[in-house]
């Protein structure tokens, strides 16, 4: 894939617009059709793309597998990590009151984009991991690319 | 006999049956997780159109347009199936993690060889 | 509606045949592929009933990474199936027995499209989309209602109301379908990573 002129210039130049693309479908989840599950699986596809057009040696540089294991356990606590943040301050589980106490409609848009977000992680991670578990080459066929 | 109000009903269950039949008749363990995959995606299409209302549009509300709260689709069902997806592709990437691991520790990935060679070292 | 009926009979009769031809491909590479297809065609299913969200996530997960595992799963596994006989007919009995107890069951089931069927007219849809209907702020910053005091039960004022029943509403749920995903990222790295000293 290294030698294919094409495919690299070309995915070099989309790479960076699919992951914005990502990230706006994430952050506009509340605005328009998306959310946390879409935007982190397109990010997911932009990694995956690199790792395809590349190497995988070249995505570990850029992500490596610390960082990625990290992160899906990260998105995980930002997630539940809101909701208790809701049970200590007195209120229910999962309640976005006391994120922004003087406005309630406030205080929910708050919560909902930062549990997205947490989503995000999570399930873009996963699905990079994913990747890199199944195409990993056996010892004895492990090649030079 | 209603072919008219429940025909997306009958279409959705004729495709589970068709991603059924696989995962119980054809021993090629990556035709059944394919197989599964049919099967999930014909009881999403099931559940999501009950939710669907004649001449409503996408739950999505922009205030100059606001419509009867019934003339949006349902977004119940939607956002149950959402999260479905996603949990499918997660369980069939495992799937295929087990697959692969099959294949290293037998050699093959039929299951009616995957079940002789089983037999044979159970016979040792 | 005509273009409606229309529309969805066509891609529904492409769904049908492509599920067909992907269940009997006997090489798995061109299954994998009609399995792409599929998804796409399933994404456009779900636009022409409205479902947009759903659409979207089956786009980009259907027809995106799940094409990319498959194959990935391919190269290590091998791509030729093995001839079996034309049908098996104990599998065959089981599935037409399903198909009929299930296609006894939808007989009466409400119409399809019909907006005072249970599932559309219950009290949480309909009241949840009243209520952000009238809450959520237009562009001049003025409600259509005047939004009533803290304590109502439905939660999540936004456009997008099934994110607000996601991420607001059932939360919890969503919760812990995040921590499915989180296993099944921890299943993919036990099953498969190998130790750099193992053998």
């Amino acid at each position: 894939m290294k030698d294919q002129m094409i495919l690299r210039v070309g995915m070099k130049m989309m790479i960076p617009f699919i992951l914005v693309y990502g990230l706006y479908v994430i952050f506009h989840g509340d605005l328009s059709p998306g959310g946390g599950f879409q935007g982190g699986v397109v990010i997911a596809a932009a990694f995956i793309l690199y790792a395809m057009i590349y190497g995988r040696d070249e995505m570990h540089k850029v992500l490596p597998r610390g960082l990625s294991d990290a992160l899906v356990a990260i998105g995980v606590l930002i997630f539940a990590g809101t909701g208790t943040y809701g049970l200590l301050a007195g209120y229910r589980f999962l309640d976005y009151t006391p994120l922004k106490p003087s406005e309630p409609g406030g205080a929910e848009a708050w919560g909902m984009s930062l549990v997205e977000y947490g989503v995000g992680f999570t399930v873009s991670m996963v699905m990079v991991t994913a990747y890199n578990e199944i195409t990993e080459p056996a010892p004895d066929e492990r090649k030079t690319s | 006999m209603d072919i008219a109000g429940h025909y997306n009903f009958w279409v959705a269950i004729a495709i589970m049956m068709i991603g059924l039949y696989p995962v119980i008749a054809k021993p090629n363990l990556v035709k059944k997780v394919i197989g599964l995959g049919i099967f999930q995606t014909g009881l999403f299409l099931f559940y999501i159109s009950m939710g669907k209302i004649d001449g409503g549009t996408a739950p999505v509300h922009f205030p100059p347009a606001a419509r009867h709260p019934q003339n949006y689709t349902n977004p119940i069902p939607t956002a149950l199936i959402l999260t479905g997806i996603v949990v499918a592709v997660a369980t069939m990437a495992v799937a295929l993690a087990l697959v692969v691991n099959i294949k290293r520790a037998y050699g093959t990935i039929e299951m009616d060889e995957v079940e002789e060679i089983d037999h044979r070292d159970d016979q040792r | 509606m005509p273009d409606f009926l229309l529309i969805n009979l066509i891609l529904l009769l492409m769904v049908t045949l492509t599920g067909i031809a992907a269940v009997r491909a006997r090489n798995l590479l061109g299954a994998t592929m009609l399995m792409s297809i599929y998804s796409f065609l399933m994404a456009l299913v779900w636009t022409n009933m409205d479902s947009i969200d759903v659409a979207f996530t089956e786009a980009a997960v259907g027809a995106g990474v799940s094409t990319v595992l498959l194959i990935g799963a391919l190269v290590h596994v091998g791509s030729e199936e093995k001839p079996t006989k034309s049908i098996h007919w104990p599998a065959m009995i089981a599935t037409v027995a399903t198909a009929a107890a299930l296609l006894y069951g939808t007989v009466d089931m409400p119409r399809f499209g019909d907006a005072h069927s249970p599932a559309n007219a219950n009290p949480v849809s309909v009241g949840y989309i009243q209520q952000d209907v009238d809450k959520v702020p237009d562009a001049s910053g003025h409600h259509a209602q005047r939004p009533r005091p803290h304590g109502d039960y439905f939660h999540g004022h936004v456009p997008n109301f099934v994110t607000a029943v996601i991420v607001s509403y059932r939360a919890y749920d969503t919760m812990y379908e995040t921590t499915v995903i989180f296993l099944a990222g921890m299943s993919m790295i036990l099953f498969l990573r190998r130790r750099k000293d193992a053998p």
